[in-house]
């Protein structure tokens, strides 16, 4: 599986929705995802990737990680794992 | 009804070792945050918190205290007996088998649980010590404070997260009041400044990495504390009668549950615990003169606290002060209420308001008089004390000057 279809899948298991329901112009909000289920996702992706997302849920602006919607955080999460060593 | 008064407190923490100490360290606006030390401390990602300094338990307790006392029960028998000590109170007779302790605390023996998991998963050792049970239980300051101080009347620990101790102090204040108890120990310990302790937290990535700055614009988060507050709560007519030095009076308590969100504060649940302290209290809004805020320094609590107390206090919100001092001495979690409530005892016998430390940006969200960054000298008839725990469940104690 490419890293948009794993990112996708943690994405739509979160929302409770299938994978072919979440777009890259999909936003958290459109799916219906709060802030306890964005800390969710971010740790789940995490684990998948084996990597550190910065993120900081009092200032989810300020971070480095863009989380506008689904195209941002698989570009974001693409960069992390090319990133790793 | 029984009036009741405060004749006593103690305190260990981030800012000192004993209550002058706090106070001096609250009034200069200093801060006990700083590196974090202990075992395994590079694998975190939060590395600061407000960790008591200094405090050796070898010396102070023997080695069979040692044996049964977590870091949190330590912390509680120290300000325990400075509370005592400076009340003056002794418990024999009638008064001893009718006072108790009610204490707070959100995790209890945290770095027990932490260093005997670390012994059996990570050092793949099979055996524990035997008290391991009895050091780490919740009950277990509470327990030691009644064995220490003979207090045979009803003794128990409260866990409400970050309200435990504001929860304890409204609960040992319902016995006095209503003549169930002629006195009580009361207040809340905390010590989750280890390993799992502080790795849990990171989880929910609320916690700053460099400081705590409540009420500000750039606020990022919260930061850990540890330490205890224990006061001696005392029916008014018997502390007069034995010539207690009375710190101040305790004159209402409101508790209140969200019932919305595991984590996220709201505005009606805070309100109606403030409100509901002041009428419980008799006090009209445009008295109280301060109020210790939650002010966890997180983006959701700071601006909630705020418009709750602008819904209660309507235009008067302009004219009190709220500061909140977990920019100084961090989040003691269930200790926290019983370490602020200290911030409210000086504002209302010294005349000096706790600064809001770490202050730099102002936020229109939070646009009260948040006593940024240096002590104020002020004349404060009535404070409040606020705490809003995780679980939506908020407890606000009420005290006036005697």
């Amino acid at each position: 599986m490419s890293i948009t279809d794993r990112v996708i899948a943690i994405i739509a298991e979160q929302a409770v929705l299938e994978p072919s329901d979440v777009t890259p112009e999909s936003t958290l909000e459109d799916l219906g995802i709060d802030s306890l289920g964005l800390v969710e996702s971010i740790f789940a992706i995490e684990e998948e990737f084996d990597i550190s997302v910065p993120f900081n849920a009092n200032e989810p602006e300020a971070s480095d990680f863009d989380i506008s919607n689904v195209a941002a955080i698989i570009t974001g999460i693409e960069k992390l794992v090319s990133e790793k060593v | 009804m029984k009036r009741v008064v405060i004749t006593g407190a103690g305190t260990i923490n981030s800012l000192g070792h004993s209550v002058p100490d706090t106070f001096e360290a609250m009034r200069e606006g200093r801060c006990g945050i700083s590196e974090l030390e202990f075992r395994d401390v590079e694998r975190l990602s939060i590395q600061i918190g407000g960790q008591v300094r200094g405090f050796e338990a070898e010396g102070r307790f023997n080695r069979q205290q040692m044996s049964l006392y977590d870091r949190f029960t330590q912390f509680t028998l120290t300000a325990a007996k400075e509370a005592i000590d400076q009340s003056g109170i002794e418990f024999h007779g009638e008064l001893a088998a009718r006072s108790g302790v009610v204490l707070g605390t959100a995790g209890g023996g945290v770095s027990t649980w932490d260093d005997n998991y670390r012994s059996v998963y990570e050092d793949g050792k099979n055996r524990v010590h035997p008290f391991v049970v009895p050091k780490l239980m919740n009950n277990a300051a509470a327990s030691h404070v009644s064995m220490e101080h003979n207090l045979k009347g009803p003794s128990f620990t409260v866990s409400t997260a970050c309200a435990s101790s504001n929860h304890a102090m409204a609960l040992a204040f319902q016995m006095v009041r209503s003549g169930a108890a002629p006195a009580m120990l009361t207040g809340g310990s905390e010590s989750m400044l280890c390993f799992g302790g502080v790795k849990a937290w990171e989880g929910l990535r609320v916690m700053s990495k460099d400081a705590c700055r409540p009420f500000s614009a750039n606020r990022n988060g919260m930061v850990q504390g540890e330490g205890a507050g224990i006061f001696v709560f005392e029916e008014y007519d018997r502390a007069r009668a034995r010539g207690a030095d009375i710190l101040c009076e305790v004159v209402g308590f409101a508790m209140s549950s969200d019932a919305t969100d595991i984590v996220m504060p709201s505005k009606q649940g805070a309100a109606r615990a403030m409100s509901g302290a002041l009428a419980d209290a008799r006090l009209d809004a445009d008295q109280v003169g301060y109020i210790n805020a939650h002010g966890t320094g997180t983006a959701a609590n700071d601006k909630t606290e705020c418009a709750a107390v602008a819904d209660v206090f309507g235009p008067h919100a302009d004219d009190l002060m709220i500061s909140s001092t977990k920019s100084m001495h961090g989040h003691l979690i269930g200790g926290t209420g019983a370490v602020e409530l200290l911030a409210c005892i000086m504002a209302l016998r010294d005349g000096v308001i706790a600064p809001t430390i770490g202050y730099e940006e102002p936020d229109p969200e939070c646009a009260l008089d948040v006593v940024p960054n240096d002590a104020r000298e002020a004349k404060v008839a009535v404070a409040l004390s606020n705490a809003f725990a995780f679980g939506g469940l908020n407890a606000v104690l009420a005290l006036k000057k005697v």
